[in-house]
């Protein structure tokens, strides 16, 4: 028999710090007393993701959300809710802003989630072509075909105020205008599924968890701009993902939704997937295009754009897999529908990587306007190991380091453009105070230096030159005049490189110039490094406060600890590689890191 | 399969819902769904499935239907498994190795109990549920 219902208490830790186990125990004693045992299932759960207003309960099956609670509310709500069947409103979300929430359903949403491109992720099975169908798949496709021209899909993509998740936010509906007033004729329309931001895997996902979506996409945009056939370009490295849109584009076929005379209609459309082999650059789309017509990957100037000028010459419109996966629901449920989701900036929402230094890691989809402290300690549960919060990156290699003040920012294509990072593509790494600034940005240059086409010399030579300086400064060797060159440097490439990496590349050393100078001059005028992380600037030795454990000398890689049992221990310099093994392990504080 | 027209799709997505709606017509009544993205299978998503699986072989188990889905979003408590059993409300599982898979089928589906310190929370509105659907 099953029960009645099922309390779920929050057992994250930041819950279980705030009271969390007498809150179980006390609703436990409640139940017994109230004799609901049979009735009532108390379970803990992992974290909930709304630490900040933890413990957390949820009342199932009515879906009730309890904030806040205290071990001494444990009573009332077991009498109330479960006795009486009546809410306590007091313990709802948003109650002190007098707009309580009850459920899922009601006016607003205590998820901080919300799933467009996503919605099909983790609910339908990716092979199944029926699966898809049944959640509304191709009733986009459906509607464009037999109920709109191509010019009203436009606009009404137009409408919906979508801009290109790839990187630049280019507005979706004015570039396929652009590709559909070119004169009739071949055309193309091209999926970039490269994803080569380092922690970037939203676009992977997307193709793994809801193939269809982005054929349906492809399908409806090659109706709009006049295209019969469609490229999806993805890297080699993604397997899963290319045979599952495999697998796709075949039933696809099977069922007439791709091919000659979709769905009996006077439009034909086909996708064919080009392999990429896993180069950066080669997601920039001039670059795309030429591998594509199998030259080597690398950017040519624009204009002319692709939109005139792509694929063998012809009109070609490339959008991002995060795009494309938006346009079916925008077709479906109409313009005014998504516009109200989002801010006046960007509407919409964003996928993003949660990585670093959060406790739940993961793929999120946020209202465009989240802030920065939504997503991490709502919905990734806040920093690791209870550390403090130092800075995030977004946009990859291309973005910036914001730091700690600009938390409350809600993040669109604007908002981060001017705090001096960018959107990207979605990675969204996370960094506490163990994370050094400097070696962050030396981590993104090397990235950067490593997949220059070095097609132009901004890009080519100033990278190196950029990763040198950081480089020297990471070991004790810099001088306060590599900041001035450092900054001339990065405007530099800013302005004269070709494509958008070498344009971007800078972002990171200019955006932590920015925030973070302090962390800069402490590395070069006082030779420190405060997170421990550049080894060239810390020494471990061992004070007096050893007790001659032996922990150390068992631990330590390279043998660099000598010292007999019961005696102080001593490090050997020239042989530590300063991997901070020792002053981890030791239980007696007796090793120093300076 | 033959291709479809305007018509077969719609009546196909009308039939088609109603078993995403989980009313099987293979009397399956009860579903578990095993996420396996990149990162769940990375995660050992496919020794879970075979276990939920055996364990529902082992049992005897007919009205139990094992599907696969994509990345929920839960990267770090993969592998996730989706668990709906009529009568219950539908539950995420978290960081379910063989032997919770095990767990799942004897105490969730068998038993009508869910299993301790391992849910996860559902991560966000669908919105197909909501009004415009
Ligand atoms: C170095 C570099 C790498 C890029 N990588 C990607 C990528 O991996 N995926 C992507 O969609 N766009 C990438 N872009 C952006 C594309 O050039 C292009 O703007 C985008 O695919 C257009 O699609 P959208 O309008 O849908 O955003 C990259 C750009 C540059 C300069
Ligand atoms: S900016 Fe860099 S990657 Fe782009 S064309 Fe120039 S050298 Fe190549
Ligand atoms: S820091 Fe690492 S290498 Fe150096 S002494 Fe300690 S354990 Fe050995
Ligand atoms: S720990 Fe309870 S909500 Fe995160």
């Amino acid at each position: 028999m099953a029960f009645k219902n099922y309390l779920l208490v929050c057992g994250g830790t930041a819950c279980d710090s705030s009271k969390g186990i007498e809150l179980t125990d006390e609703l436990r004693k409640e139940i017994d007393a109230a004799g609901l045992k049979d009735d009532v299932q108390i379970v803990r759960t992992g974290c909930l993701g709304f630490c900040e207003k933890g413990p957390i309960v949820k009342v199932l099956p009515e879906d009730t959300f309890y904030v806040s609670v205290k071990p001494e509310d444990a009573k009332e709500l077991v009498q109330e809710h479960l006795v009486k069947g009546r809410i306590v409103d007091r313990l709802l979300y948003n109650h002190e802003q007098g707009k309580s929430l009850v459920t899922v359903e009601g006016i607003d949403f205590y998820q901080k989630q919300f799933r467009i491109v996503l919605r099909n992720c983790g609910v339908i099975d990716p092979d199944k072509i029926d699966d898809y169908i049944a959640r509304d798949g191709y009733a986009g496709l459906e509607k464009a075909l037999f109920e709109m021209t191509p010019e009203q899909v436009i606009d009404e993509v137009s409408r919906s105020g979508l801009r290109g998740r790839g990187g630049a936010g280019f507005p979706t509906g004015k570039k396929w205008s652009f590709a559909a007033a070119q004169p009739k004729g071949e055309k193309y329309m091209v999926c970039n599924a490269d994803e080569g931001d380092p922690g970037a895997y939203m676009d992977r996902s997307t193709l793994e968890g809801d193939p269809h979506s982005v054929l349906e996409a492809m399908a409806i945009a090659g109706y709009a701009i006049g295209a019969s056939k469609g490229y999806i370009y993805i890297r080699a490295e993604y397997p899963l993902a290319i045979r599952r849109l495999e697998t796709a584009i075949e039933a696809a076929r099977e069922y007439g939704l791709l091919g000659e005379k979709i769905l009996n209609s006077d439009f034909d459309f086909d996708i064919e997937l080009r392999l990429g082999a896993g180069a950066f650059v080669c997601g920039e789309e001039t670059a795309l295009l030429a591998s594509i017509e199998g030259n080597r990957g690398m950017p040519r100037p624009r204009p002319p754009f692709p939109a005139v000028k792509g694929l063998w010459d012809k009109p070609t419109v490339i959008n991002n897999v995060e795009t494309l996966a938006n346009i079916p629901v925008i077709i479906s449920k109409g313009a005014d529908w998504f516009n109200k989701i989002g801010t006046a900036d960007t509407r919409g929402t964003k996928v993003f990587a949660l990585t670093g230094k959060v406790n739940n890691t993961g793929l999120i989809e946020v209202p465009m306007g989240t802030t920065l402290r939504e997503i991490i300690f709502e919905i990734g549960g806040g920093i690791k190991d209870g550390r403090e919060f130092k800075a995030a990156q977004t946009g990859g290699p291309s973005g910036g380091i914001i730091p700690r003040e600009f938390l409350d920012t809600p993040i669109d294509f604007g908002s981060l453009s001017k705090i001096g990072s960018i959107m990207g593509s979605g990675g969204l790494i996370v960094m506490d105070d163990t994370d050094c600034i400097i070696d962050i940005a030396k981590f993104y240059l090397e990235f950067t230096v490593d997949e220059s086409c070095g097609k132009c010399s901004p890009c080519r030579i100033g990278g190196r030159k950029l990763q040198n300086y950081l480089s020297r400064i990471s070991d004790g060797r810099g001088q306060l005049k590599d900041i001035e060159n450092m900054q001339k440097i990065s405007e530099a490439m800013t302005r004269a490189s070709l494509c958008g990496l070498g344009q971007t590349a800078s972002n990171p050393v200019q955006s932590s110039l920015k925030y973070f100078m302090d962390e800069y001059l402490e590395h070069i005028n006082d030779r420190k490094c405060r997170a421990g992380k550049c080894k060239k600037l810390i020494t471990y030795t061992i004070t007096d406060k050893c007790i001659g454990c032996t922990v150390c000398t068992r631990h330590c890689p390279v043998a660099a600890i000598t010292g007999t049992v019961k005696e102080k221990h001593v490090i050997n310099q020239a042989r530590c590689i300063k991997c901070g093994i020792c002053y981890e392990k030791c239980k007696f504080d007796a090793i120093t890191r300076s | 399969m033959a291709k479809l027209t305007l018509d077969d799709l719609r009546k196909m997505r009308a039939e088609k819902k109603q078993i995403m709606a989980l009313r099987d017509s293979e009397n399956k009544d009860v579903h578990i769904v095993v996420g396996m993205g990149t990162c769940g299978i990375a995660a050992g998503a496919k020794a879970t499935f075979g276990a939920i699986v055996d364990a529902i072989a082992e049992k005897g188990l007919t009205n139990v239907m094992v599907r696969q889905t994509g990345c929920m979003g839960l990267c770090y408590s993969e592998p996730t498994v989706e668990v709906v059993v009529p009568g219950m409300p539908p539950i995420i599982y978290g960081n379910v190795t063989p032997e919770v898979a095990n767990e799942i089928v004897e105490e969730h589906v068998l038993g009508k109990r869910l299993l301790d310190n391992l849910i996860c929370d559902k991560p966000a509105i669908d919105i197909m549920d909501n009004k415009g659907n």
